[in-house]
């Protein structure tokens, strides 16, 4: 790592729920009369040995299945869950957005709840009360601020949640899921906010599902499995590691050892072709992950073949910073010359696109592909992605189109079409 | 450190990597307490108030009502309380403490989970929780004894020096109940039965108070037992003595001094110290046990 200053610290933190076993209305009731007080606990493990460093104005990913402990690391991140054990240290103020808000109460105006919450994160009762209206305003909803919470829909809360919680002052920002809610304008802030936070030098840790939001965002991931880490480091490999755990789980889900699941999870654990570089731009000693408005958007990638392969292939999706799959293209065969690929030999993959996306971030993700004997498409790969910017002021939409509309005067005297 | 060149600017003004605190009763810092603590009371109380038409107005109509409707019965229908002097005050102070006490009690015990969203998701000090509705409940208990203020001048009685004594007596009743409402909102979450067992209590004990039958008129040994057993017994008898009737008898007379002084206010600061103790072990697991 760098030598940045860290901002988390993590240190051995283990956490285990009790849990009720036999639930009271289970028991027997004579049970129950001889022993109120008494009730079988089983002790259940959330998290075990987690230890990591986030650093200063780092955007830091953690993703895993449901059930894998984020949420509850991310709760005794925000001191709302004590730890069992470990120490976890952390430099300036936290602001956490855990289960989809930030605990706003149904029955009072959103200005109310606006200050409360502000307060709560670290505001005097001053400056929450001055900056009220500038939240609500930035939430869009200054036409309702005295509409009791109830009324506003589940979409207007999260857009009010998430506006407080950026504007507290916070040093670190905790979001769980906040991308899940909310519509794709939301969703669109929820992007020209971090990206303004994360300029301004905050931290923010993400729990997230989404694996393009992490490779869109996020300089380090962490993936957690059955309460421990399991992969750590750079957003790509974390994610593989991801894509390897769900497709494990779907394989068993299956309960065969050799359908589709269980063979993409071998391939990725242990592919016949490895990527040895890939990057954006046509010259790699440019690489270049800025990109104006319309040029060409170049992938290249170098694979280095470590198993015979029948027949390579290379394909590759964009998808938008939300997870929004754009495009799909290559083919599970490139008709290599020769038809296959031997040890040891390395290939170039050039990928070329036109570039019709309007400005934003998004992720080119992309991996080799072999064309098994009975016709299936297979990984041979795991994925790389890189992330890259559009430059310009983001406009409505999703692209730029070539496009033409043009205005002219006519002849007043001339009857109007269509008109008797 | 220092190997790649520079150290980094942002690094300047850099806050310090300090252990986090973790969920706690009282948080680790005091001005932060205090303003939490009225920032959530505010909210409780408009909460309690802000969406009905008469508002604030409930708090002295409800009494108000209360002590009519047992007026009427005790003294109109039963004829009792004729040979008490300056009986309806009585029956007025009583209810109004009474219910201060139940109020504080009962709405403490759902506290927390009435609090879930907050908890769930935010970090301050959890006994903010019960501490705001002992707040709220103490700002109407004072607005109650200003409002039925005029039915004391009405019946003669001003205001005199004796009357500051109420300080320590109220002072004493918020900090029983408050206690009792620290410990009932921890219980609640392990043993849910505590919702019903409390509404039974509160009952008995309205029964075991003096406010609708003055001390005097409960036969031997039960004055005393009362007195002795029931903390706020003594706290409404007192009020009475400084308040309203001088002569009346008051716990020192009718309990002596053990049992009349001394046990009372041993419970009460017994309660006191088992709420804080009780609410800070528990504290940092409520989120969870939600």
């Amino acid at each position: 790592m760098s030598d940045r200053p860290l901002s988390i610290e993590v240190r051995d933190v283990a956490k285990s729920f009790r849990i009720q076993t036999d639930h009271p209305a289970d028991r027997p009731r004579k049970d129950k009369l001889l022993h109120p007080f008494r009730a079988e606990h089983r002790e259940f493990k959330v998290l075990e040995d987690i230890s990591f460093e986030v650093e200063r104005g780092e955007f830091f990913g953690v993703i895993g299945r449901n059930g894998s402990g984020k949420s509850t690391l991310l709760k005794i991140l925000a001191s709302v869950y004590a730890a069992d054990a470990g120490r976890v240290r952390i430099a300036g103020r936290m602001a956490p957005f855990l289960e989809l808000g930030v605990g706003f109460n149904q029955q009072q105006p959103a200005r109310e709840n606006v200050i409360m919450n502000a307060v709560m994160m670290g505001l005097t009762p001053d400056e929450a009360a001055s900056r009220a209206d500038e939240m609500i305003d930035f939430a869009g909803l200054s036409d309702h601020t005295d509409l009791q919470l109830k009324n506003y829909s589940s979409g207007m809360k999260v857009r009010l949640a998430f506006s407080v919680l950026t504007q507290v002052d916070a040093d670190i920002l905790l979001l769980d899921e906040v991308l899940a809610v909310g519509d794709s304008a939301f969703q669109q802030k929820c992007e020209s906010v971090f990206t303004k936070l994360r300029d301004e030098g905050k931290t923010i840790v993400l729990v997230t599902h989404s694996m393009p939001t992490v490779n869109a965002f996020c300089d380090h991931a962490l993936l957690l499995h059955d309460g421990r880490i399991d992969a750590f480091g750079k957003p790509i490999d974390v994610s593989n590691r991801y894509l390897e755990v769900n497709m494990r789980a779907a394989a068993e889900a299956e309960g065969g050892r050799d359908g589709y699941a269980a063979r993409f999870a071998e391939t990725i654990a242990d592919p016949p072709i490895h990527i040895a570089d890939a990057w954006l731009g046509a010259d790699p000693e440019q690489r270049n992950s800025a990109l104006g408005s319309g040029e060409p958007i170049i992938f290249n990638a170098e694979l280095e073949v470590v198993r015979a392969v029948e027949r390579p292939g290379f394909q590759f999706k964009i998808e938008d910073g939300q997870g929004q799959s754009l495009f799909m293209g290559g083919a599970a065969d490139l008709e290599l010359e020769g038809g296959h690929a031997e040890p040891g030999e390395r290939l170039r993959v050039r990928v070329e696109v036109e570039n019709r996306l309007a400005p934003g971030r998004y992720v080119i993700s992309g991996g080799g592909a072999q064309l098994t004997s009975d016709g299936t498409s297979e990984p041979a790969t795991p994925v790389t992605a890189l992330n890259f910017e559009v430059e310009g002021t983001r406009a409505e939409g999703l692209m730029e189109l070539d496009h033409a509309v043009t205005m002219e005067r006519i002849d007043s005297d001339k009857p109007v079409i269509g008109r008797p | 450190m220092s190997s790649a060149g520079g150290a980094p600017a942002i690094g300047a003004d850099l806050p310090e990597l300090r252990e986090i605190p973790g969920p706690s009763a009282f948080g680790t810092d005091r001005t932060r307490f205090w303003e939490l603590l009225w920032i959530v009371s505010v909210s409780d109380f408009k909460q309690t108030y802000a969406n009905t038409t008469l508002g604030f107005l409930w708090t002295i109509i409800k009494p108000l009502v209360f002590f009519g409707v047992i007026f009427v019965v005790l003294r109109g229908i039963l004829r009792f309380g004729a040979d008490v002097p300056n009986y309806p005050l009585i029956l007025v102070m009583g209810l109004i403490m009474f219910q201060y006490f139940q109020e504080v009690t009962t709405r403490g015990v759902r506290s927390i989970p009435n609090r879930e969203s907050m908890i769930r998701k935010m970090h301050f000090p959890r006994i903010i929780v019960p501490l705001s509705i002992a707040l709220t409940a103490t700002l109407t208990l004072f607005f109650n004894l200003l409002a039925v203020s005029p039915l004391f001048f009405a019946f003669g009685l001003w205001p005199t020096l004796e009357w500051l004594w109420m300080i320590p007596i109220l002072a004493t009743l918020i900090l029983f109940s408050t206690a009792l409402g620290l410990i009932l909102s921890v219980t609640f979450i392990r043993f849910p039965d505590v919702d019903q067992v409390w509404s039974l209590v509160a009952r008995v004990l309205f029964y075991a108070s003096p406010v609708l039958f003055p001390i005097e008129k409960i036969p031997e040994p039960f004055d005393v037992v009362m007195t002795a057993v029931n903390p706020l017994a003594p706290l409404i008898e007192l009020a009475r003595v400084v308040v309203i009737d001088p002569n009346a008898p008051g716990p020192l007379a009718v309990a002596g001094p053990l049992l009349g002084v001394l046990l009372p206010l041993s419970m009460i600061a017994f309660a006191a110290v088992f709420s804080l103790w009780i609410f800070k072990r528990e504290a940092p697991r409520v989120a969870e046990a939600l």
